[in-house]
């Protein structure tokens, strides 16, 4: 652990009714990093983000970000501190147009007195305006979310994700259900935005982890299994073992 | 949209005002003081249905207990008008106090004497039960049918304990209004019930527009978002808690006007507020006449009463049966409800299957989606 250091988790043991879902997991992340986690189902990469993001409380460890401890603090806290999440499917407020989505997620302070105020600050349009670049849904602004296609709703989500403004983003397969010119696209957005914010990026997809050109960590068992380059790690003949298969086969 | 749909729109919107203002100025002289004061009541009804809307329709919160804070304003009002009606009679305290044998005032009655703390307390004391309960109740994170369950318990807490207080506030017989007297003017009087009425009828327009100004704009949209998606509204940084709370609390208070101008026009405030048939008809009210639109609250809660009164008078004991059968209806036909299904494709769909509208395009954003092709 060092003062670089944006978020370390020590020790994470999650136990749900003697299921060991983290096994005393340890794992840190610079400031700025892009950071790639892989893993075979059920290696515990949703309940990794779980346990940052106060959905789940570990049974044992602790988790640093930012020199304070989230373990114990509410999801709201959590968010408020600078830790925003991208969920599997995309999750968005259907019944809400574009521009309402992102007016929720770029809206500070998030108090019921400040949301009640139907004036919103310039830079918040402004803000808004620029996402909607980042995305291509300029066009799209006014329809309901709901009516949007997979990719863009992932994306809308990816926009809203950015608008809070988090220190650390926790994205959770990004590309499923994208075709490959927006995985591509994906990537690069997720690699452009890496370097001012810390990145942490789940997926499957080993197309879209080599292009992201990050470390990586691979999980398995519920702990740490090896890290390094893409090079590295699929060099690695425990991670071949378990997740990436024999070269051969 | 184009510009002379929104033009039509607005003359729509204008004449509807127009009507509408017309037919509550004349309403007093055109029906008879019954009709009138019926009216009068289902119209004080139709302001806790906006606050059913606003918990259920906007929030997602399905509370079968409206009528506990729709009793605490009836209550209040009733208490200012005994008190201050009450100087005739043995130790200047209301009357049904004699048969009990009390003599001397509870204590909670006595700020009752000040019209001002009365008027204040008709919708701040229903609204900060229903924070309290709220706040406890969300914050231990009870949701969906475990919080309607849970309303619906404190509200039998509610009607049992008022039921047996006679010595406090004379229990299941309830506090009579329309022998007291206000300014000077016996309450249950003509007079008086006209005025009522208007007074009624500008609350109601008041209320929606204060519910209009609460669900427009992002504080709205958050309530939506707790009610498509609580989870993710916590992981954006929002405490859903607060948000839940306040509307619980605002639909409290509107919830207590209601009561306080039903029990005026009605004559008698009684625990009868507080039985769980009559909040259930309250949330019946908002879901027939339409979820998440306000003025389908407002509707739905009018036209159901008057609809109850008139068939009760034709075909007493039939009422129950078509109240069942329209909830029915609705939830299986219309699960958007009447006005819903209005606002929604609904006239259109219908007009399609008897062949009298064409069908809209399969595609209409085609052209769009090329647009976009073109900017990639």
């Amino acid at each position: 652990m060092n003062n670089k250091d944006l978020l370390n988790l020590i020790d994470i043991t999650v136990s749900f009714e003697g299921f060991l879902a983290l096994n005393k997991l340890n794992l840190n992340l610079k400031k700025g990093e892009l950071r790639a986690v892989i893993g075979p189902n059920g290696a515990g990469k949703t309940t990794f983000l779980d346990v940052i993001t106060g959905k789940v409380k570990p049974t044992k460890g602790e988790v640093i970000f930012k020199g304070k401890s989230l373990v114990g603090r509410k999801e709201h806290k959590i968010a408020r501190l600078g830790v925003g999440r991208k969920f599997q499917s995309p999750r968005i407020f259907e019944n809400l147009t574009v521009r309402e989505n992102l007016e929720i997620s770029v809206a500070t302070p998030k108090s019921p007195l400040n949301l009640i105020n139907k004036i919103i600050k310039n830079e918040q349009l402004d803000e808004i305006e620029r996402l909607l670049k980042i995305v291509n849904l300029a066009q799209k602004v006014d329809s309901k979310a709901g009516s949007l296609s997979h990719g863009q709703k992932q994306w809308l989500e990816i926009a809203m994700l950015v608008g809070q403004k988090p220190d650390l983003m926790l994205v959770d397969e990004p590309v499923a259900g994208l075709t490959d010119e927006e995985t591509d696209l994906t990537a690069d957005l997720l690699k452009s935005l890496s370097g001012e914010n810390t990145v942490v990026v789940i997926d499957h997809d080993m197309e879209f982890i080599r292009r992201l050109d990050s470390n990586v960590s691979v999980l398995n068992q519920g702990t740490v299994l090896c890290e390094g380059t893409m090079e590295t790690i699929q060099k690695d003949k425990k991670v071949i073992d378990v997740y990436l298969g024999r070269p051969e086969d | 949209m184009s510009f002379s749909k929104i033009k039509f729109d607005k003359k729509i919107k204008l004449s509807f005002w127009i009507i509408l203002i017309a037919l509550i100025i004349a309403a007093p002289s055109l029906l008879p003081v019954f009709r009138l004061n019926l009216l009068g009541r289902y119209l004080s009804l139709s302001i806790v249905a906006l606050g059913v809307d606003l918990i259920w329709g906007y929030t997602g919160l399905l509370s079968l207990g409206q009528g506990i804070f729709f009793a605490l304003g009836g209550y209040c009002a009733a208490m200012y008008l005994q008190i201050t009606s009450s100087s005739e009679f043995p130790n200047n305290i209301p009357e049904f106090f004699a048969l009990y044998g009390v003599e001397k005032l509870p204590f909670f009655w006595e700020p009752f004497r000040s019209p001002v703390f009365t008027f204040f307390a008709i919708w701040i004391i229903p609204a900060l039960v229903a924070g309290l309960i709220g706040f406890l109740v969300f914050r231990n994170r009870i949701k969906g049918v475990y919080f309607s369950i849970l309303t619906q318990a404190s509200l039998l807490v509610f009607f049992n304990f008022f039921n047996g207080q006679q010595k406090l506030i004379n229990g299941t017989n309830g506090l009579k209004t329309d022998v007291t007297q206000l300014f000077g003017q016996m309450v249950g009087s003509e007079s008086m019930q006209r005025i009522f009425f208007w007074v009624t009828a500008i609350l109601v327009i008041a209320s929606w527009f204060f519910a209009k100004w609460v669900v427009k704009g992002r504080f709205g949209n958050i309530l939506i978002g707790i009610r498509d998606d609580e989870p993710r509204v916590r992981f954006t940084g929002y405490n859903p808690v607060i948000f839940k709370t306040i509307i619980f609390s605002i639909a409290g208070g509107l919830a207590g006007i209601s009561g306080a101008l039903y029990t005026v026009q009605s004559g008698i405030v009684s625990p009868q507020f507080m039985t769980v048939p009559f909040s259930i008809e309250m949330v019946i009210w908002v879901a027939v006449g339409g979820r998440g639109t306000l003025l389908g609250a407002i509707l739905g809660a009018v036209f159901i009463n008057y609809a109850k009164s008139l068939v009760s008078e034709a075909l007493p004991a039939s009422w129950m049966f078509i109240q069942g059968g329209l909830f029915i209806l609705v939830v299986t036909a219309l699960p958007e409800g009447v006005l819903g299904w209005i606002q929604g494709d609904g006239p259109r769909n219908l007009l399609q299957r008897f062949g009298l509208k064409r069908k809209i395009e399969t595609y209409p954003s085609l052209e769009v989606n090329n647009k976009e092709g073109n900017n990639e």
